[in-house]
């Protein structure tokens, strides 16, 4: 009896032992998976997590059916090919004779499946067409974090476009017959301030997203 | 409520609520039936006018937006047929049954109010947008090149 005792706690201290040799080993692959900023290694799991939840916004249809590789926007939350060859043109306003704003107005229409709307209805320009459409979810973090490649702003001003922008803002009131991102509004604008507070850290993985349409 | 609106150069007053749409306005309150209410939602083109410029689907603009702008119907885009999408569309012998044709006509104004010599693939672009059940787009993309060019010999001339 005196023996089994003993011979629990050795193998307990041993169990322990191994536990905080392969917990110290795990720990810094964390990191190193990673694009870190400046920020200290501890924020780097909450970053990612923070980014987790700002992905499953910008690739819900609501976002990424205009933000497309091409020059045609998406429609519908199957996220099929604009009705009417639709296409960007210059400045993201389509088309002589078909000028985004000539069917869609400043406001959704109240008919099913009739044009949505806001102000100046549009997606991004051609000389900067913010497509996260196949991108992995790397991908789009390092490209939301680059000037070149998000409309020139900082960190700081993504929280702000995020926040204020009337298209962004339509995503959690898109009429009839059309679904909503998966978190609200304020929780993603929470997300992208903790992303950004938290060091802006990209994953590395290739999950991609959206289809290569 | 009353709202002003140029349509056709005419200045106009329209006793409607704002948020009626402008097809209705044109149609019901100022009579001009030569646009044609298609599908209703925006998505076949038969209700095309010009606002400011743009060719828009009056089913979708609603009144408040047309105030104190510029209207085109297809009955003022000449007051004689002469306009060069007219013309051309008579010579090419376009409409079948004719109910898409006012904005087809429209549309294909706009576009070469910005572009005198579309290519092909500019003409179907500016006018995917216009269903014809009747399926002539083959003429409708014939006349719009020969509107075109009898717009330059216009320009030419002037």
């Amino acid at each position: 009896m005196r023996r089994t005792k003993a011979l629990n706690i050795v193998i307990d201290v041993a169990l322990i032992l191994i536990g905080s040799v392969v917990l110290f080993a795990i720990m810094p692959k964390v990191g190193s998976s990673a694009t870190r900023g400046s920020s200290p290694a501890g924020n780097d799991a909450a970053s990612l997590r923070a980014f987790s939840v700002v992905t499953s916004v910008l690739t819900s249809p609501r976002c990424l059916n205009c933000h497309v590789a091409g020059d045609s926007p998406l429609q519908g939350d199957a996220g099929t090919i604009h009705n009417m060859n639709v296409k960007r043109g210059p400045d993201g306003r389509g088309t002589p004779a078909m000028h985004c704003a000539n069917c869609h107005q400043d406001e959704n229409s109240i008919q099913l499946h009739a044009p949505p709307g806001r102000p100046d209805w549009r997606m991004p320009p051609a000389s900067m067409r913010m497509g996260w459409q196949g991108l992995s979810v790397g991908e789009i973090c390092r490209s939301l974090k680059d000037p070149a490649k998000n409309g020139g702003r900082t960190t700081a001003q993504l929280i702000e476009h995020v926040r204020d922008d009337r298209i962004v803002n339509w995503g959690w009131d898109p009429g009839p017959g059309r679904s909503l991102p998966p978190v609200s509004h304020e929780e993603f604008v929470g997300q992208v301030t903790e992303w950004v507070q938290t060091g802006a850290v990209c994953p590395e993985e290739s999950q991609v997203t959206g289809s290569r349409r | 409520m009353e709202t002003k609106l140029t349509v056709n150069g005419a200045q106009k007053v329209v006793d409607a609520d704002p948020r009626t749409p402008l097809l209705w306005v044109l149609r019901d309150h100022l009579d001009l039936t030569g646009t044609k209410y298609g599908c209703g939602i925006g998505q076949c083109g038969a209700c095309t006018v010009i606002l400011d410029g743009n060719a828009v689907r009056s089913c979708q603009v609603l009144l408040s937006r047309a105030a104190g702008k510029r209207i085109t119907t297809i009955e003022g885009l000449s007051s004689d047929r002469s306009h060069p999408v007219q013309q051309a569309w008579l010579m090419e012998q376009v409409p079948q049954c004719g109910y898409c044709q006012s904005g087809q006509i429209m549309a294909a104004a706009v576009l070469l109010s910005s572009n005198r010599d579309p290519s092909d693939s500019e003409i179907d672009d500016a006018m995917s947008g216009n269903i014809c059940r009747c399926g002539t787009y083959h003429r409708i993309r014939r006349a719009v090149h020969r509107a075109a060019e009898l717009a330059r010999k216009e320009a030419r001339k002037s």
